[in-house]
């Protein structure tokens, strides 16, 4: 059995008064891809950022149970943001690369940590694995703005990358794709959860049976099914799993 | 029916917006030709190098370019850093409560100000009560109160412009707030700010009347040597020039506005360059 790294006990989220996550329990299990599917508004994104505390920034959020991380309470009196948000990276919705060169994108994150590595290598390591650096070596000193969308996402998972964290978040990372560029990201997650845990968020079902081992389904805040992705898929146990999947609503 | 009337419409609008450009610059050009035609006999090596006189042939304007330069250099000295500073405070660290919304509301109200209050309330500030007397520095305070909310308001659009995402990706890599704010947003709004800071140095080139007010002198026979010595700038210079009845002081006045506009010019050559150079990476 593979030991858990996120774990939720009774997790609530509250935007002000309105309850968005309604008590939610689940285990995330170490170098596995595990997709979050759900339709809009159920809250799937809101668990998914609140594992690297980037919901801090919301005025009005509240937030109760049980958040760990490798044992450690995130929103624990001890925890620093900045801090976990090293072990635990994110790629985005919408690409989103710092208006500098590809080098720099890549370098910012471990150096404004204090890391110290051989730049250079760090850049090399970082796109080969994102399958971005036979496209790129050539102009790692042009702006990263100038690279295709899907370019760009896999420029933002190399710099994710870099900072050698223990877990990616990803926010609907193909959303924003067209659907070479997203097989292309496909691929790269089936390479990359060799080395990282990965937490997926998406609306796209087939998406989610394609590159997870662990499904979840989010309807309305709570957790309805979590389970082995191809169990989840074939043989729901819960019958709005399968009015979802099956595509009788969301 | 309908259809004809809004296609006249539309043309007329059109026309209309075209007519109101066009007359703009034809007005435009019409004052530089004026301009030109009756102070360019008047430019010529000595009016740069001369001190005023009351001889229009011996007159120049070397203490009143020097003057503008004193004060535009400490004006932007002092409201860089502070109208930068509290565009970056108002953007990323105030908290977005009520009276922060009044305080926003009056640095719009303040940068609409006639810049006569601004001079009189230089007068009573920095040469009565700090006792600055008739110098470089009341007059380079005076101004920089006069630009400080332009600079502010120029700076917070440009901060405002950089999208959430930029700093989203930021705080995602583990970032502190000050190393997202200084190594990302800033740069990223960096073309904006500095064209905020140098239209509104050049506006601060421009102005006349608040430094009449302070006591900025229209006969500087000396150069300043420090920024307490008492002076005078180009456009008071040209002002004194205008009123004076005879003719040639007014080719004299219209080559000092020659001068003003070529600095004006380059100024704003300058902010378009930067611009360029630091929008290398835009999005």
């Amino acid at each position: 059995m593979s030991e858990n790294i996120i774990e939720a006990k009774d997790l609530r989220i509250f935007y002000g008064m309105n309850e968005a996550v309604k008590g939610v329990s689940f285990k995330i299990k170490k170098g596995e891809v595990t997709a979050v599917i759900g339709p809009s508004g159920c809250g799937k994104s809101t668990v998914l950022r609140s594992f690297n505390r980037m919901n801090d920034f919301i005025s009005n959020i509240k937030i109760t149970g049980g958040l760990s991380f490798e044992g450690d309470e995130i929103y624990g009196p001890k925890m620093d943001p900045a801090v976990i948000r090293r072990d635990i990276g994110m790629v985005f919705q919408r690409p989103n690369p710092f208006p500098k060169s590809i080098y720099k994108n890549i370098v910012w994150g471990p150096k404004i940590n204090g890391y110290k590595h051989n730049w250079d290598e760090l850049v090399e390591k970082a796109l080969r694995r994102a399958a971005l650096w036979d496209e790129v070596k050539d102009r790692l000193h042009d702006s990263a703005l100038d690279l295709s969308g899907g370019q760009q996402q896999r420029l933002c998972i190399a710099r994710t990358i870099a900072m050698s964290p223990k877990v990616i978040l990803m926010d609907e990372p193909c959303s924003a794709l067209d659907p070479k560029a997203t097989a292309r990201i496909e691929d790269l997650i089936g390479e990359l959860k060799k080395r990282y845990t990965i937490v997926t968020v998406t609306h796209n079902m087939q998406q989610a049976a394609r590159i997870s081992d662990e499904t979840a389904f989010f309807y309305e805040g709570e957790l309805i099914e979590f389970g082995n992705t191809n169990e989840l898929f074939t043989n729901p146990k819960e019958k709005r799993t399968e009015d979802y999947i099956t595509g009788r609503f969301g | 029916m309908a259809f004809d009337k809004r296609k006249i419409f539309n043309t007329a609008f059109f026309w209309g917006c075209r007519i109101s450009t066009w007359g703009a610059i034809l007005i435009l050009g019409i004052l530089i030709y004026h301009i030109v035609k009756q102070g360019y006999p008047w430019i010529s090596e000595n009016f740069i190098t001369n001190f005023p006189s009351r001889f229009p042939h011996k007159a120049g304007l070397k203490s009143a370019l020097a003057g503008s330069l004193w004060v535009i250099s400490f004006t932007a000295l002092i409201v860089v850093p502070l109208g930068v500073s509290t565009s970056i405070f108002l953007e990323e660290y105030a908290p977005r409560k009520r009276y922060m919304r009044w305080i926003q509301i009056n640095i719009s109200n303040l940068a609409g100000m006639p810049s006569i209050i601004y001079g009189l309330l230089g007068l009573a500030i920095f040469v009565r009560f700090f006792n600055l007397d008739r110098s470089i520095w009341a007059g380079a305070l005076t101004l920089s109160l006069l630009v400080l909310p332009v600079i502010v308001i120029a700076s917070q659009g440009a901060i405002r412009s950089v999208p959430q995402s930029i700093r989203d990706a930021g705080y995602a890599l583990g970032a502190r707030k000050w190393q997202v704010v200084f190594q990302q947003v800033i740069p990223a709004a960096m073309p904006g700010i500095m064209t905020g800071v140098i239209l509104s140095t050049s506006r601060a080139i421009g102005e006349t009347a608040p430094l009449i007010i302070i006591g900025a002198l229209s006969y500087v026979a000396y150069l300043p040597e420090g920024p307490m010595d008492s002076f005078t700038v180009l456009p008071v210079q040209i002002y004194n020039w205008a009123s004076r009845p005879q003719e040639s002081f007014h080719g004299l006045a219209a080559a000092g506005i020659m001068v003003l506009l070529t600095i004006l010019f380059i100024m704003n050559f300058i902010a378009v360059y930067i611009r360029q150079k630091f929008t290398k990476f835009k999005y």
